[in-house]
């Protein structure tokens, strides 16, 4: 399992080389072959994480090395969705070398699992560990596509031709895909946010405990829910969009791994290492 | 020997006032075409003329006669001297002409380099010829080659990627902004050449609705007219803006007829649509300001000419990969016109073989009265067999050394060993 975990990340990293090759050099066979790679990378993956499954008899997240193999895995997911839906190829430069370095770091920890306990087994955690992954994938896409909007809104703004403005689409495509992103992003937000509450109800007895994590996620959650706000109401669309898409996945890092490691709070348990 | 020979002048070796005097119109073309089938030193020909460049393209056994003839032709028909535009032509031949026509084709040698209408003009060009039979063998093969050279040069190259011209290059920048220009909306504020152009390629583009406002309502009615929108006051532009997309402004008004906070306060009641303002007019009619405002764009005709700048300027890098795929071109196409001349040869070499072959049977076997069928045809096959395996290496050595270099001398000593060129064989 070690190798193919290895063969895994090499993948990964390959195809992040093909997609930043492509950045530069612009050959549409370099991204057309780092997508097959990413999906072979992704399909393999997909059999550990199940296999892993399998043996446990439950969702492997039990440490950070696990979880962060989930980041990687959602991430790389949630990208080739995006390829079909938009065709960003420009955005792997930003989110393979993201995932693959996720499995590097994944790699490189230690093993620290927990005991499995009877309460790992329940669906609902397998639903909200899953939306809560996938939602923060589509805020981390929504964040690249973010950066992507800012770098090309400044080279048509200051009339200077830049290194990304042969190589980026309009802008008004990068907002509607960016937009897109935070939308399914923030819809299984919610859906994770629900379905953790109901397991906390089940495990714990109570809805909320007012831990760290539940906190900074609601915090993340009223951000994007901001956003879609007032891009519907007010209009907060173009630059506006793409700079909270940017803070709100900062926001999402925090809450994902910062406060597991510098808070306390019954989510540290699935970050120790 | 068969020659390739091409002469002309074009915009770098003519200024206009001479390339305006020796332009062939349509008539002159054809004529010119029917007048050269009567020379006997040219077996094929094409005329190109456009208003850059004039062109004659022939095939000749008698290289400098043809240029002669050439250039007395188009002297009597324009009645110019010879002298006063002797200078201004330049000469191609062989290799040199092959070249030079796949170049132009492609529009590497032309004014701005990707210019899409010269290969049209040059395929008019070509029916016209074939339709007066003048194009044979030789400039068939090499215009067909030509056409296929500068549709790879078009397309595996950017040469003629991005816009070179004030409206295009609006249009483009429309299209970084808006992805498709598809149903935008767009308001034309004055009138003038650049402006309309613009608007007539947003039509083309499937924008939406067209407002036009002018300080002359009718003229306003005019235009919309024209690109089936509507007039609009100049006092209801602001409350025009509200709805518009993209916003092209050309009029003479000494200042700025849009200001930021004019702009600004619409921003909000447009939710913050982007809206692309191009202003085209002298002194300029938006205030640049506008620029600042997030989610709005403003590009004046400074601009729009640094774009066309770098475009110009990415072309020119493309034209050198273009220059390279012309260059492949010419090697295989220079095989196969330098093969050309083996293969009549061998031809003709075989044919006398088989003729001598031929006579010499039948005078035996009319003398060997008492031989049975079957050994009549042993001694054809016999015949036969011994022309093939006599040839064979010849064949192969004309072949194989008639592709390099000095291949004439071989060529020319084979024909002279077995003196084809005295009778008409092949």
């Amino acid at each position: 399992m070690e190798k193919v975990t290895i063969g895994i990340t090499f993948l990964y990293l390959l195809s992040s080389a093909g997609y930043l090759s492509y950045l530069f050099l612009q050959k549409s066979a370099l991204q057309q072959i780092s997508g097959y790679i990413l999906v072979s990378a992704f399909l393999c993956h997909t059999a550990v994480i199940g296999y892993n499954f399998f043996l446990a008899g439950h969702i492997p997240v039990r440490d950070l090395h696990e979880a962060l193999s989930m980041v990687a895995w959602t991430l790389s997911g949630a990208y080739i969705l995006s390829l079909y839906r938009f065709n960003l190829k420009v955005l792997g430069a930003f989110a393979v070398p993201l995932a693959a370095l996720v499995m590097v770091v994944s790699a490189l920890l230690p093993r620290a699992s927990i005991e499995a306990q009877t309460s790992f087994r329940s669906i609902w955690l397998v639903f909200h560990i899953l939306a809560v992954f996938v939602g923060e994938a589509a805020f981390a896409l929504a964040c690249g596509i973010g950066i992507l909007y800012l770098l090309q809104e400044s080279a048509i703004k200051t009339k200077k031709r830049s290194f990304f403005y042969k190589r980026l689409p309009s802008l008004e495509l990068l907002d509607a895909s960016g937009y897109t992103c935070i939308v399914a992003g923030f819809t299984l937000l919610t859906i994770g946010l629900a379905t953790g509450f109901v397991y906390a109800k089940l495990v714990w007895g109570r809805f909320l405990s007012w831990d760290p994590k539940e906190i900074w996620s609601a915090i993340t959650w009223l951000i994007y829910a901001a956003l879609i706000h007032e891009r519907l109401t007010v209009g907060w669309r173009g630059r506006k969009a793409a700079i909270l898409a940017i803070i709100g996945f900062c926001v999402v890092i925090f809450t994902f791994l910062g406060v597991n490691l510098f808070l306390k709070g019954h989510h540290g348990v699935f970050t120790r290492w | 020997m068969i020659d390739i020979v091409l002469l002309g002048l074009n915009h770098k070796t003519a200024p206009v006032e001479l390339r305006e005097c020796l332009a062939f119109s349509g008539d002159q073309i054809t004529a010119a075409l029917d007048d050269f089938s009567n020379y006997p030193h040219l077996s094929e020909m094409i005329l190109v003329s456009t208003c850059n460049r004039v062109e004659i393209l022939m095939t000749t056994s008698d290289r400098l006669l043809a240029i002669q003839t050439a250039k007395q032709y188009i002297s009597e028909i324009k009645r110019i001297p010879v002298s006063e535009f002797e200078n201004a032509l330049y000469i191609h031949t062989g290799e040199d002409a092959i070249r030079h026509v796949f170049r132009v084709a492609s529009s590497l040698d032309s004014m701005v380099v990707g210019e899409p209408q010269i290969l049209g003009q040059m395929k008019d060009a070509y029916l016209t010829a074939t339709q007066k039979n003048t194009s044979g063998v030789i400039l068939n093969r090499l215009l067909h080659k030509t056409f296929f050279v500068a549709k790879r040069v078009r397309s595996e190259t950017g040469i003629g990627d991005h816009a070179v011209s004030i409206s295009y290059a609006a249009i483009e920048m429309g299209r970084k902004i808006f992805g498709s220009l598809e149903d935008k909306k767009v308001l034309l504020i004055g009138a003038g050449e650049m402006a309309e152009l613009a608007v007539e390629h947003l039509l083309r583009n499937r924008s939406g609705d067209v407002f036009v406002a002018n300080r002359t309502f009718e003229r306003g009615l005019e235009l919309a007219k024209r690109f089936k929108g509507r007039a609009i006051r100049l006092e209801e532009v602001s409350e025009c803006l509200e709805e518009v997309d993209i916003v092209i402004s050309s009029t003479g008004a000494p200042g700025f007829i849009l200001t930021r906070d004019q702009v600004k306060s619409v921003m909000r009641v447009r939710k913050n649509r982007p809206v692309f303002f191009i202003d085209i007019a002298v002194p300029r009619d938006i205030d640049p300001e506008i620029n600042r405002l997030s989610n709005a764009y403003v590009y004046d005709i400074d601009d729009l000419k640094n774009v066309i700048d770098e475009n110009i300027e990415d072309r020119n890098r493309e034209a050198v990969k273009g220059e390279r795929i012309v260059d492949e071109a010419v090697i295989q196409f220079r095989k196969w016109y330098e093969g050309l001349d083996v293969v009549p040869t061998i031809v003709a070499l075989r044919a006398k073989m088989e003729h001598i072959a031929e006579c010499e049977i039948q005078k035996t076997l009319q003398s060997l009265k008492h031989l049975t069928e079957d050994d009549r045809i042993a001694l054809q096959r016999m015949t036969q067999a011994m022309v093939n395996k006599i040839l064979h290496d010849p064949t192969v050595y004309l072949k194989r050394n008639g592709c390099y270099g000095d291949k004439s001398i071989h060529i020319d000593m084979t024909r002279k060993l077995f003196n084809l060129d005295d009778e008409t064989h092949g």
